[in-house]
């Protein structure tokens, strides 16, 4: 059997390469993928808690989390295409408008 | 001695696959890399017992938002990224330091950590288990999150129109 702390790690290393994608991409859409894979790291040590625990509501929150990761894709993919109407391009180093 | 085996195949892959989704340049590539990560962590989820958890992971996750993903990039004609140079400091204390702070503490978890192995089995998140949870107990979210999935298809049509949305007070001037 495996034991609870090896799924912690490997969500771990799920949600450590989210946070990488998130910094090092410059693909406003491969930053929307990074953000999601950090979603699913934390769903599965959500998984992995409720069965160390014998508590389903964990994977009732997974279901949560999932429904919220579709509106936000919905959403973030809609705006994605806004953007890229107005500035014509994809690289979030040229979607500058806000900065100082 | 299956579990280890289908465990440490499965999370191979989707590290892979995660690795691979900052290793490619292109956002199809990096899409698809994302599917085989969701498509394995389904499996970790069936190892977990986490029957309904694992079949809403591939319906929802790896079929109707990767595919809103490869529309997106579609419609857009998404090219390859041109990379920015990152500064060299980042570079050369940063990563070693992660690997150090990653390697640490997952060390930390697996040796000095003495809560028990996860049984496979043990609880069966089938639907007909998860079905009084979410319809009794999370009755309230589980209508509030319809309510924001609306909010957020009006928010996603409004926002990819074409045309702004006129009143029709506008219209009348117009």
């Amino acid at each position: 059997m495996v034991p609870l702390p090896y799924y912690l790690v490997l969500s771990g290393i799920l949600f450590g390469c989210g946070v990488t994608g998130f910094l090092i991409k410059r693909n406003v859409i491969a930053i929307f993928m990074s953000i999601e894979l950090m979603l699913n790291g934390v769903n599965l040590s959500f998984v992995a808690f409720a069965a160390h625990w014998r508590a389903l509501s964990g994977q009732v929150f997974v279901f949560f989390v999932m429904v919220v990761a579709a509106a936000e894709a919905a959403v973030g993919l809609a705006i994605i295409i806004a953007v890229y109407r107005t500035r014509e391009t994809l690289n979030v180093d040229q979607v500058n408008l806000l900065k100082l | 001695m299956i579990h280890w085996v289908l465990f440490l195949v499965f999370g191979a892959i989707s590290v892979a696959g995660a690795v691979n989704l900052l290793a490619q340049r292109h956002p199809i590539n990096s899409a698809l890399s994302l599917i085989a990560v969701l498509a394995s962590l389904a499996v970790e989820y069936l190892l977990l017992g986490a029957e309904f958890v694992a079949a809403v992971q591939v319906i929802v996750y790896a079929g109707a938002i990767m595919v809103l993903f490869v529309f997106t990039i579609m419609l857009l004609n998404a090219g390859e990224e041109e990379r920015t140079r990152g500064s060299r400091v980042a570079i050369v204390f940063g990563i070693p330091g992660m690997l150090i702070a990653s390697i640490l503490i997952a060390w930390i978890l697996v040796r000095y950590s003495d809560t028990g192995a996860v049984r496979v089995g043990a609880l069966a998140g089938t639907p007909t288990a998860i079905a009084p949870l979410l319809f009794h107990d999370f009755l309230l979210p589980f209508e509030v999150t319809s309510v924001l999935i609306l909010i957020a298809i009006m928010g996603a049509v409004v926002l990819a129109s074409r045309e702004p949305a006129r009143t029709s007070a506008e219209r009348g001037q117009g």
